[in-house]
């Protein structure tokens, strides 16, 4: 049986760690190639790394950091952030990322899915999915950083991805990304039940608690970055939490 | 290690993604180098078929280079020869991935999809059962496929994985092994297989 994965996130500027809350306000966490390492030995199962660069120069050294990661890692590897193109894909592919990911770029041409599912394989064309609470009810996408609501149903749009080629959801509530108050559990449930591809919840972790409650949702893995930036506590203390409560994991 | 640098040729087929293959290699301390000539994939004395996109892109690109036929000559004479992925699955017969395509038919049996109840794609680590003394170790593997060999194959001594039911995940026979999983994004447990292979300690185990 497939066990449940446990995925750090390094948000990356300029060859930094940083991390924010509500992706602002951006501290420096360290060095990605060292704490991936770390991270591999703690028992990860795969790693993201997420480019919040926002210049040209600092891409270029998002690739170099890819590089350095690739060096030392020997498990999978996510990268995502201002990926706009299939070329921005092959670059960071080639620099030694398993899967690419895009956001904003495929709100804006979702043909941007197809391109990469088709040049790379499915496996390589991961969404990430930011969505936001409607006051009324469901759950809509936003984009460029949580900047911009689109209107979008984020539901349908999960559904229209997969149909055009994404292997994969990284599925992060915007209201509660850096709260630190768990995950949205009920938009997990519905974009789990809508997509047969698996579902990576993402923020608003604080415990291993909120990691447990992300599984038992539908969340066929997790990802988080703070609990596991600070010390807090460490991948392998998650997973023996986790198979403690009936969640098979890889130890 | 026996030989400090030992020579391997990566096959490359166009499609797939091998910074993460190349990475593993030199990780353990061998000289991988990439090819797409069948007279070097006949000479090397280790070559790899990485993980590639569909099963049809595979066997077209490895029919317009002539790497189809210098690939079964290596397996078909026991030369060893690692196949990872759909590397795996262009050994067989068919796939329904890709209908009226044909394998290099080296390994019996008709690769296909996973059965809907289950995720598809497979993505992530599962539990790998293997018989004692091959070169796989019953352990996690990671995963990322949506099509595997749901049967083990008759000549060929197999390791076996459970989504939606039971599937191959590695054979071997003699110096010849495919697995399904990525050994390269496995971990220390990935590292320890393809270590195994290169010091030729697969030989043991094999339906010969």
């Amino acid at each position: 049986m497939i066990t449940a994965r446990i995925i750090p996130c390094l948000d990356v500027r300029d060859g930094r760690i940083v991390k924010g809350i509500r992706f602002q306000g951006l501290q420096d966490a360290g060095d990605p190639a060292e704490r991936a390492a770390a991270y591999e030995a703690q028992g990860a199962d795969e790693l993201v790394i997420l480019d919040v660069s926002a210049t040209t120069e600092g891409r270029k050294t998002a690739a170099e950091t890819v590089r350095r990661v690739r060096d030392v890692l020997s498990i999978p590897l996510t990268v995502g952030g201002g990926v706009r193109s299939v070329e921005d894909a092959r670059r960071l592919l080639d620099a030694g990322a398993d899967k690419v990911a895009v956001n904003t770029a495929a709100v804006r041409d979702p043909s941007l899915i197809t391109a990469i599912a088709e040049r790379f394989g499915r496996q390589c064309a991961i969404l990430a999915l930011d969505a936001a609470a409607r006051p009324g009810g469901g759950w809509e996408v936003v984009v460029s950083s949580g900047v911009e609501r689109t209107g979008m149903d984020a539901i349908a749009w999960a559904r229209e991805a997969v149909a055009r080629g994404a292997g994969e959801i990284v599925l992060t509530s915007w209201d509660r990304d850096g709260t630190r108050q768990g995950y949205d559990l009920d938009l997990l449930a519905a974009a789990s039940s809508a997509v047969a591809v698996p579902i990576v919840a993402s923020g608003g972790v604080n415990s291993a608690e909120h990691l447990l409650q992300g599984l038992r949702a539908g969340a066929d893995a997790v990802l988080a970055a703070s609990i596991f930036h600070y010390g807090e506590t460490t991948v392998g203390e998650v997973k023996a939490y986790l198979a403690d409560h009936g969640i098979e994991v890889r130890l | 290690m026996s030989n400090p640098s030992p020579d391997i040729a990566v096959v490359v087929t166009g499609v797939a993604n091998l910074a993460s293959v190349l990475a593993a290699w030199r990780r353990l301390g061998a000289s991988p180098r990439v090819t797409e000539d069948p007279d070097e994939v006949r000479r090397a004395d280790r070559v790899e078929l990485p993980g590639v996109g569909s099963f049809g892109a595979a066997m077209e690109r490895l029919r317009a280079t002539g790497l189809d036929a210098a690939l079964s000559e290596r397996v078909a004479a026991g030369r060893p020869t690692l196949a990872i992925c759909v590397g795996l699955q262009v050994l067989c017969d068919a796939s329904e991935e890709s209908p009226g395509v044909t394998g290099l038919g080296l390994v019996p049996g008709t690769v296909g999809r996973f059965p809907g109840s289950v995720r598809v794609p497979q993505f992530g680590w599962n539990g790998v059962e293997a018989p004692t003394g091959g070169p796989v170790e019953s352990g996690y593997a990671y995963f990322a496929n949506s099509y595997r060999l749901p049967v083990a194959p008759a000549g060929w001594t197999a390791a076996m994985t459970d989504h939606g039911g039971p599937f191959v995940s590695a054979l071997w026979r003699g110096d010849v092994l495919a697995c399904q999983y990525h050994p390269e994004l496995s971990g220390a447990w990935g590292l320890g297989m393809l270590s195994r292979w290169l010091k030729g300690e697969v030989v043991q185990g094999g339906a010969r």
